[in-house]
Formats: C-alpha cells, structure tokens, sequence
C-alpha cells in the first residue's frame, strides 16, 4: 500500500514552524515593545517594512529572498563560507525565509497588546522600586499575554500553511525542504487525490486546534484584565 | 528667580530648637529646569510632615514637575534633593532612577496593575522587605486606608474611591522619603471626594514625610495644604500659604491664577500723613491702602482686594466704617447663588471698574440690590495688597 500521508513533510513542517517561533519570540518581543512606546524617527517607515508581507505575492517576497541566498550574493557566499553548504535550498534557508515572512503576524498581536498596557502603569511600578526585569516579566508579560499567545499561534500556523515563499526559497528536497504544504501541491499535482485530502485534512485539523488553544486562553485571560 | 521662591520660613528654621532641625533635614528641596517636551524652570521646598500643593491651570507642568522628583523626567537639569539623599545633581551627573529613589506616588488614574489584586499591588511595592512580612505588611496598609476585606479585590472589581485608596497604600508601601499625590481627586465623584479628603487629612498625622499635592483646584489646596506654590507655564511664581497666596499675591499674574475677581491698576500717590497708609490712585478715585514700603510715590501699580474686603454700604443706616475708601456706583450683575450674593458694580471714577462683591443674599435683598441701581462700598484699607505693575498681561 502506498503511503498516503507525508509523515517526513509533516514532520519538518512542525519542526520548521517550531524554529521560527522559538527563534521569532524573543525578537518579536522586543521589536513590538520598542514599536509600542518609543517614537524615534524612521518608525513609521519599519512598521510599513514589517508589515509588507501581508501584502506582497509570496512569490515576489520569495524571489527576492532567493536572490539575496544566492551563493553569489554576499550573505549566500558568507553563509556558504561559514557552514559549508548554500543557504537557498536548505533548511537553514528555509527557516530564514519563514522568519521574514512571520514578522507582521508575530509583532502586530505583539505591538497591540503592549500598547494596550495603560500608559502610567510602567512608571507606576518602577515607583513601587521594581527593577526592570521584574516589571518585565511581572506585569509586561501578564498583561501582555494574550497578544503574545496569538502571536505564537498565527506565527505556527502560518508557518505550516505558507507555500509560495516556501516553494521559491526551498524547493521541494524530501527531509530537507518538503513542508506539508508543498508535498499536498505535489500530490495533487500527481493526481493523488486522497493522499492530498487526507494530508489537507490533517493540516486543516492541526489549524483547528490551534486557534482553539488561542480562542481559549485569552477568553481565560479576559476577566483577569478587568 | 529661585531665591525669590523659597519659603521664607525655611530661613528662620535653623534656629529653632531640634524638633524643626529634624524636620529640616528631612525636607524635600527642589530645582529644575527642562527645556522638552515641557518646559520647566521650578523651585520650591517642603517640609517633613508638611503638605505643599502645586497648583496652576492645567498645561502648567505640575505633574511633569511632580515626574521629575519621582525620576521618570529624565531630561530635567537641577537639584533634587530628599531627606540628605540627592537624587537629581546635573553638574555632578547625579540623576537617580526611580527606583533607587524612594517615592510614594499616587497616580492621576492611580495605575494600579490591573491583572492583581489590591494586596498584590500593595506588595509589588514591598520588594525592600523580607518575603515573609510582605504578606502581613500589605493587609495592614489595606486597612489603613480602610479596605479590609477588599484584598482580593482586582482594581476592575473596585470603585474609584477604592482604587485611589489601593494606590495609596501602595505609594505607601516602600517606606517613602517623600509622597507625591497627582491629582489623586480629580477621578471621583464629590461624595467620594470630600471622603477621600477627610481620610488625606487624617492619615497625614501618621506620616512623617513632605507630601507634594498636584491639583488644579484651589479649594482643595485652600483645604488641605500647609503651604501652596504656584506654576505657570512650568514657572513658580508664589509659594507661600494658602491663606498668603490667595489674598497677598506677588503680581497680578498669581492675583489672576488664583482667581482674584477685583485686580486692577493704581499710581502710588504719597504715604498718608495722617496714618499708616500708603495713598494710590484709581483713575479720579483716591484709596487709602495698608503701607507698602516698596512702592515709591509715582510707581504704577497693581492692586487687588478680596471679595471679603469689600463692605456693602447700608441704605437705612449709615454707619461710620463707610469712610473707609467709599466708592459710588451702578450694580451691573447681581447673581444670588444659594446664600451668597455675587454682586458687580461699575464704579465711578475709575473708568468704569467691575468692583467683585459678595454678601448674604438676604443682606443683598434688604439693601434692594438690583441691577442699574445705584450703591455704596467700602474698600477696607488693610485687605487692599499692592502688587508690583507689570506689562505681562498674559492669562
């Protein structure tokens, strides 16, 4: 019997979208933080920069990182230096493109919920001789929580749904660069069908359950923030 | 312009016996100039124990200057000084953070953390204290300002007045040198208030520490505070008490702010002969005022009278008082509201001056006060304060 459902492409998917989120995180934390409440000039031209892969063509996005992996670009020939092995068509290439195009859906839940922090309540605290990291991660987080979770969410799922770029930057290498999404396109593309539905059905589950988990812990988390 | 701020009776303080030595020393001592965002160029002293209100129209920088003493200001240049400890020297590059410097400061909306309960918030502020009496330490602040039974309350399950007092007891929590309130009123309503008043004025006896009071309500400075310093446009202009301040400005900048109804402009004429008077003119009118040593015969000035020193003259019954600077004319206004009548008279001879009066609306009605009618005034001599003139005739 033929293997229906890419166990490998699955597999990597999640262990792609883990990486992003984990690498994503910390830097989304901070770059959210310091998009919330600092004004320095150029600010309003990042936030546009972060936010363009909402709006540009996976594939245009995906040419462009291409471009810039290339062996003969500087940053292709410095990671080919230092790894020995191109960046465009590895994992690691694969995972550099996913953070790019994570950023809008990891910092604006992010920017939104620290900017919903009222403004006095961070001075207040370091009134109350709280160190910076305490407030950080005392009231900041707490109070930031939901947007963060949301972050984390969109950022996974996203990950295990984005094709375009994927399929630019990484190809289609089994182990290496197949994602699921890639592998449900090339089923398809052979005319198995079922094998497609049954891996379209998986994801679409995992999607479920992911927005699940979110819906649930801000509804949990409302009432705290009365 | 700093030394003209400072209290006078900080000066005099050193010779007095210990008890006011100690207080001296644990006085707060203030000086600030900033440039952006708001500018500031500030200076004022309180005492331990006593309670000073910065008072000016809103946009004046009170709560800017009330930021900079607590450090969250970080562009402001000075001196801030606080119990011996300097926490702002800009020549030494001192410039404390807030929480090196120990401060207990209510909030305008008393940001409290809203995803805690009032005991949390109160011991979020008890990090200097062992772990274990954290707990016992925050239940007793709570039930100072009356919240007992509230601990478990978070601040979106309390009323306004419950809030401000969760933010007071946790201002209170870190053992502060100095408290400083941000208009901590202005949020609730006026049942609540004149409480939270009442409870201000009955916690401050157990608090051994200057308290700095920002409100835009002179009332309540009148009410609550020991001495009172006025800020315009980032300026002190007067710190004095209350009582000192609203009837004896330094200029009639501070005679408007404070709202004094009746400023108006004189010329010294000459010191009465005949008393301890000091005589200026109002246009054709000629006052007897208290002797003001400063003014020079000749001098422009300006001129203020409260509206308690104004006597309305008797219809039936003259009497001898009214040859205290009597002065003549038509009642323009005349607003009863509840037992008080405000009364506006255009005096002749003055240029046709609105005069500021009020009296008890039955005295008002007795003397058929009504408007077009024709009436009589005495200025007392000793409630008119004279005022240096100046061109500055901004609001």
């Amino acid at each position: 019997m033929v293997q229906r459902v890419d166990w490998q492409a699955l597999t990597l998917s999640l262990r792609l979208a883990a990486w992003t989120v984990a690498v994503l995180l910390p830097i989304g934390i901070l770059l959210s933080r310091e998009l919330a409440w600092r004004r320095f000039p150029g600010r309003r031209l990042l936030e546009a920069a972060l936010a363009l892969p909402l709006v540009l063509p996976p594939t245009v996005l995906g040419y462009y990182l291409l471009s810039a992996f290339a062996a003969q670009s500087p940053l292709g020939a410095a990671f080919g230096a230092l790894f020995g092995h191109p960046l465009a068509f590895s994992f690691a290439g694969l995972l550099a493109a996913s953070l790019i195009f994570n950023l809008p859906f990891a910092i604006q839940p992010m920017q939104r919920a620290f900017e919903a922090i009222p403004a006095d309540v961070r001075p207040a605290a370091a009134c109350c001789g709280m160190s910076t990291w305490r407030i950080f991660g005392n009231i900041e987080l707490p109070l930031a929580w939901p947007g963060i979770l949301s972050a984390v969410v969109l950022t996974f799922a996203h990950t295990l749904g984005e094709f375009g770029v994927v399929l630019m930057v990484g190809g289609n290498i089994p182990g290496e660069t197949r994602t699921i999404a890639v592998a449900i396109y090339d089923r398809v593309q052979a005319f198995d069908t079922r094998a497609a539905g049954l891996m379209a059905a998986v994801l679409l589950g995992l999607a479920l359950v992911a927005i699940l988990i979110a819906y649930s812990t801000t509804h949990r988390a409302e009432p705290r923030r009365g | 312009m700093a030394e003209r701020i400072v209290n006078a009776s900080t000066g005099a303080a050193a010779e007095e016996h210990a008890a006011t030595a100690d207080a001296d020393h644990e006085r707060l001592s203030v000086r600030v100039v900033q440039h952006a965002p708001i500018p500031l160029d500030a200076s004022f002293e309180c005492k331990s124990g006593e309670l000073l209100a910065l008072t000016g129209p809103s946009g004046s920088g009170k709560s800017t200057l009330l930021r900079c003493i607590a450090g969250l200001e970080r562009g402001a240049v000075g001196h801030i000084e606080c119990a011996r400890e300097v926490w702002l020297d800009s020549p030494l590059r001192v410039n404390a953070r807030p929480q090196q410097r120990s401060v207990g400061l209510v909030f305008q909306q008393y940001a409290l953390f809203p995803h805690m309960t009032a005991l949390e918030n109160v011991e979020a502020a008890l990090g200097h204290r062992p772990r274990q009496v954290r707990g016992p330490r925050a239940r007793e602040l709570l039930a100072s300002v009356h919240l007992a039974g509230l601990e478990h309350r978070r601040p979106g399950e309390l009323s306004g007045g419950q809030q401000q007092r969760v933010a007071m007891a946790r201002a209170l929590a870190r053992d502060p040198k100095v408290l400083l309130l941000d208009e901590p009123f202005a949020a609730v309503d006026r049942v609540t208030r004149q409480k939270l008043y009442r409870e201000l004025a009955e916690l401050r006896r157990t608090l051994a520490m200057p308290i700095v009071l920002v409100t835009h309500d002179l009332d309540e400075a009148a009410m609550l505070a020991d001495s009172m310093c006025i800020l315009h446009r980032g300026r002190t202009l007067q710190l004095g008490t209350p009582q000192e301040v609203m009837t004896r400005p330094v200029d009639a900048l501070v005679a408007r702010l404070v709202d004094l109804p009746n400023v108006f402009d004189g010329v010294v004429r000459a010191r009465d002969a005949a008393g301890p008077h000091t005589l200026i003119g109002w246009n054709d009118v000629t006052l007897q005022a208290a002797h003001a040593q400063s003014f020079a015969p000749g001098a422009r000035v300006a001129w203020t009278i409260p509206v308690s020193g104004i006597v309305l003259h008797r219809r039936d019954r003259p009497s001898r008082g009214e040859r205290e600077n009597p002065v003549f004319g038509s009642v323009e206004t005349c607003l009863a509201l509840g037992d008080d009548t405000t009364i506006g008279i255009r005096v002749e001879g003055a240029s046709n001056a609105l005069l500021t009066l009020r009296v008890p609306t039955h005295v008002a009605r007795r003397n058929g006060i009504a408007p077009g009618v024709r009436a009589g005034v005495s200025l007392l001599a000793d409630a008119i304060h004279l005022m240096p003139w100046t061109a500055d005739r901004e609001a």
